[in-house]
């Protein structure tokens, strides 16, 4: 099953946010409250170790185990990612949970999170069907 | 060592795990880390309803699928067998403004005093949960990504782009945080 690689590094992030406690609404409110260094210690490092890995993979022109080209697109800006942004961060404090964290904490067993996670299928499903009208 | 792994990690260890997952998942197999894009691929799966912004071929992105359910059973996997034996540890300035707000119970990674079975009937249940969930939903997908698809991988990227999403999911977070949140806690 050539997917299986990918549930397992799925696995591992998942511990990840489970145990540096990303999962936790408490480290959102520190976060956003500016009152704690720890969440934003952990996306500064996730940042830097990303850019100097897209850097090398780039620089030494990389290719995937099944050498494959290892390809990057750049986004292209619009209007709708201020918008967007400006929702999903209101959001993002209220749940203390952003997508990733959202199946973590299912996983952990606060079941009433699949409420939650529904109603953000459904956010996602009506972005779709009003897309055309909205502004982007 | 299963003790060193049980207690909460550092957050150099934790941010060097995330950031690694980027050249894994390109060096597996091209993928780009979102997570995000899981939520427009289950809409793709099960209710496209003849939406073109759900009409495309998901079944290339299952492994994006596969990604999120690892997310699912990691957080099964680090709950039963590593969870930390001691209770989270939060900033006391937080502690003191979130007890003002009500929120006194500080024992599990999520305070219970809000994300309860009993509470999904109620106003409160409606804000965390309902209205929170879809903001989340609705707000990842207009912005075209959230944390892990912008902030982590996009920044990795030099992204322009995800520079300034990343910069507004803050403003809408300390906004929310600060201001919504105290007066949704007050009311109900």
């Amino acid at each position: 099953m050539k997917n299986f690689k990918y549930l397992l590094v799925g696995i591992v992030f998942g511990i990840v946010l489970v145990k540096a406690e990303i999962i936790s609404w408490f480290r959102i409110q520190e976060m956003f409250r500016l009152q704690s260094f720890y969440m934003f210690g952990v996306i500064g490092t996730a940042i830097l170790i990303g850019i100097i890995s897209v850097w090398l993979i780039k620089h030494f022109n990389i290719k995937t185990f099944e050498n494959e080209l290892i390809t990057f697109e750049n986004k292209v800006f619009n209007k709708g990612q201020i918008f967007g942004s400006l929702i999903f961060g209101i959001g993002w404090a209220i749940t203390g949970a952003c997508p990733g964290p959202l199946f973590a904490q299912i996983g952990s067993g606060f079941f009433v999170i699949i409420i939650t996670f529904l109603s953000a299928l459904a956010g996602t499903w009506v972005y779709g069907y009003f897309k055309e009208q909205l502004p982007h | 060592m299963l003790e060193i792994i049980k207690h909460p990690w550092h957050w150099s260890f934790a941010g060097l795990i995330i950031g690694l997952t980027i050249p894994t998942l390109l060096i597996l197999g091209n993928k780009k880390l979102g997570v995000s894009s899981s939520l427009r691929h289950i809409c793709a799966m099960c209710l496209s309803s003849n939406i073109s912004f759900f009409k495309y071929e998901w079944k290339k992105e299952i492994w994006n699928l596969f990604f999120v359910l690892g997310l699912l059973l990691g957080g099964f996997i680090a709950t039963k067998f590593l969870s930390n034996p001691n209770t989270i540890i939060v900033a006391e300035s937080t502690k003191a403004s979130l007890t003002n707000l009500g929120i006194t119970d500080f024992k599990n990674l999520m305070p219970i005093q809000i994300f309860s079975v009993e509470n999904i009937l109620t106003i409160r249940g409606f804000f965390f949960f309902i209205l929170g969930g879809f903001l989340v939903g609705f707000g990842t997908r207009y912005a075209g990504g959230c944390t892990s698809g912008h902030t982590i991988m996009g920044l990795s990227n030099l992204q322009l782009p995800s520079l300034i999403a990343t910069c507004f999911f803050m403003i809408g977070g300390f906004f929310s945080a600060n201001i919504l949140l105290p007066i949704i806690l007050r009311l109900f």
